[in-house]
């Protein structure tokens, strides 16, 4: 694979999200001139998703600032964009993929970004007409088109798209009620710390809580969610019910055609499956990453999929090198804003830097004496020093982060590796 | 309608017309420009959308915020002096005829 592909070759993409609009995107800028076809199956031109659960659930910006390019993108860049259509299977052997229409498409290079689903909670009553997810256009145009309305909200999760839904809907005034199995909020991402403020936060604007509960079941009349039955036995009335407990990967597809999947679809360090004619980038990819203690790793998230889309687009004009982009994140809730650089999943020992208090901090995760990632809170600076820090591979010893004199600004611009 | 020129690391310059209230990176986005990245939508959290503004018309933009001056030290391509982020540059009646310049890379 390193000398790329022909200037005939046909790239065909499935998923026209994140990772599949950028893939299409970069190839072209890296001139590639052969064929693309990029397959969505969502109606819509591609968009960008983060805005969905901030700003356009708010109301604040409308489809046309929600579009990642115009109609005319797509024609100019001879970008072949089929929408509303699934890809049925891959025929490995034949190189080419059927669509759900019947078409069938050849392919020189196939790249998977099917991206994931919302999990859907094993519940009595999940089918009732208010019970709303957040992780699509047509999701988010119902949810927002209910919201209008609701007058109990009860959100089943506390990771970043249930706590940025409870703020746009304390803005509106409504009463917001979350629900989550563990004790703490974001539990799965920030350290307990970072979750103690959240919660905190999100509590003093009268975001309701209970933890450490599981619900029972959904509860209706006539076909319309009414409540929520938690296992401790208290019934939460509710009008919208919004299940965010994260989501699965969509690697069917690839496992029907033999390809190995392990919470996600199994590629390599150039991000190549066993079959050296596909790929696999964002969501749906499990991968090998020199920022996680544990591997292979699997992101959702904005940037991965972005730099995976460019990294397979290097590849594939000839200029293969393995995937290193350092992994971040970002959350806004309200007023707060969460910026996470690295991944901190293993991490034994928490130094807060800045000012908690007020929430204008910065958590250094460590295991070790391995700095594996930064989670400000308020404090863009640090976020901006971490990324340099960690994408070139260089630390902040324990006693340095935890030194409130210690110039991180000039170690993230001068310090060598 | 206000006018602003975008000039590619390569020397190529597009005029967009951008109505007031529109950012300086929303209108490149909407027009399909290749040297603004935008990555995180426009929430001055990723610095994909790093512009050079020409010298003589900084005066003209808005004040730059503690956010934005932070996350300019985060640029894939060197930060100088008349630095900016496009997604914080929303358009004011002073500011037709800007001319910005994009960075080599964004990413």
């Amino acid at each position: 694979m390193s000398t790329g592909l022909s200037a005939s070759a046909k790239i065909v993409i499935v998923g026209a999200g994140h990772g599949g609009f950028q893939l299409a995107a970069s190839l072209r800028q890296n001139g590639f001139d052969g064929h693309i076809a990029l397959i969505g199956d969502e109606p819509h031109l591609p968009y960008q998703r983060p805005p969905l659960s901030k700003d356009y659930l708010d109301g604040k910006i409308g489809l046309d600032l929600l579009l990642m390019r115009p109609a005319t993108f797509f024609d100019e860049h001879r970008i072949e964009l089929l929408n509303g259509v699934a890809v049925g299977e891959i025929d490995r052997a034949g190189q080419a993929v059927t669509l759900s229409d019947g078409r069938r498409l050849a392919y020189d290079h196939l790249v998977l970004a099917t991206g994931a689903r919302n999990r859907v909670p094993p519940l009595p009553g999940v089918e009732l007409d208010g019970v709303c997810y957040l992780r699509n256009l047509a999701e988010t145009e119902m949810l927002k088109e209910r919201l209008a309305a609701c007058e109990h909200a009860v959100v089943i999760g506390a990771g970043f798209i249930g706590l940025e839904f409870a703020a746009i809907a304390r803005g509106k005034g409504k009463p917001v009620h979350i629900v989550e199995l563990t004790e703490r909020v974001m539990g799965r991402v920030v350290c307990p710390e970072t979750s103690a403020y959240f919660g905190e936060a999100h509590r003093k604007t009268g975001v309701e809580f209970s933890f450490g509960v599981r619900v029972a079941r959904l509860g209706g009349d006539g076909g319309k969610v009414t409540h929520v039955a938690l296992d401790d036995g208290r019934n939460l009335p509710a009008d919208i019910v919004v299940v965010s407990i994260g989501v699965v990967p969509n690697e069917e597809l690839a496992a029907t055609a033999g390809l190995a999947v392990e919470n996600g679809i199994v590629v390599d360090e150039v991000l190549l499956t066993a079959d050296p004619a596909i790929s696999a980038i964002g969501d749906c990819a499990a991968f090998p990453s020199r920022h996680s203690l544990k591997n292979p790793v699997r992101l959702e998230a904005v940037q991965n999929a972005a730099d995976h889309a460019r990294c397979v687009a290097s590849r594939l004009v000839g200029k293969p090198h393995p995937y290193e982009a350092l992994p971040w994140f970002w959350s806004e809730q309200g007023a707060l804003r969460l910026q996470i650089a690295g991944l901190t999943t293993g991490f034994q020992q928490v130094v807060l830097r800045g000012n908690y208090e007020s929430g204008e901090y910065s958590a250094f995760c460590y295991a070790g004496e391995r700095l594996l990632g930064i989670e400000s809170i308020n404090k863009p600076a640090d976020h901006a020093f971490a990324r340099r820090l960690l994408a070139a591979g260089r630390g902040v010893t324990l006693a340095e982060a935890a030194d409130e004199s210690f110039d991180l600004r000039a170690a993230a611009m001068t310090r060598p590796a | 309608m206000p006018r602003v020129t975008y000039v590619s690391h390569d020397g190529n310059s597009t005029t967009l017309d951008v109505p007031l209230g529109t950012s300086v990176m929303q209108a490149a986005v909407l027009h399909g420009l290749d040297g603004i990245v935008a990555e995180c939508g426009g929430s001055c959290m990723c610095a994909t959308c790093h512009v050079y503004v020409h010298e003589d018309q900084l005066a003209k933009l808005p004040e730059m915020e503690l956010g934005e001056d932070a996350m300019l030290d985060g640029t894939a391509s060197p930060r100088r002096p008349n630095s900016r982020l496009s997604c914080q540059l929303v358009m004011a009646p002073g500011m037709d005829g800007l001319v910005v310049d994009m960075p080599e890379t964004q990413t």
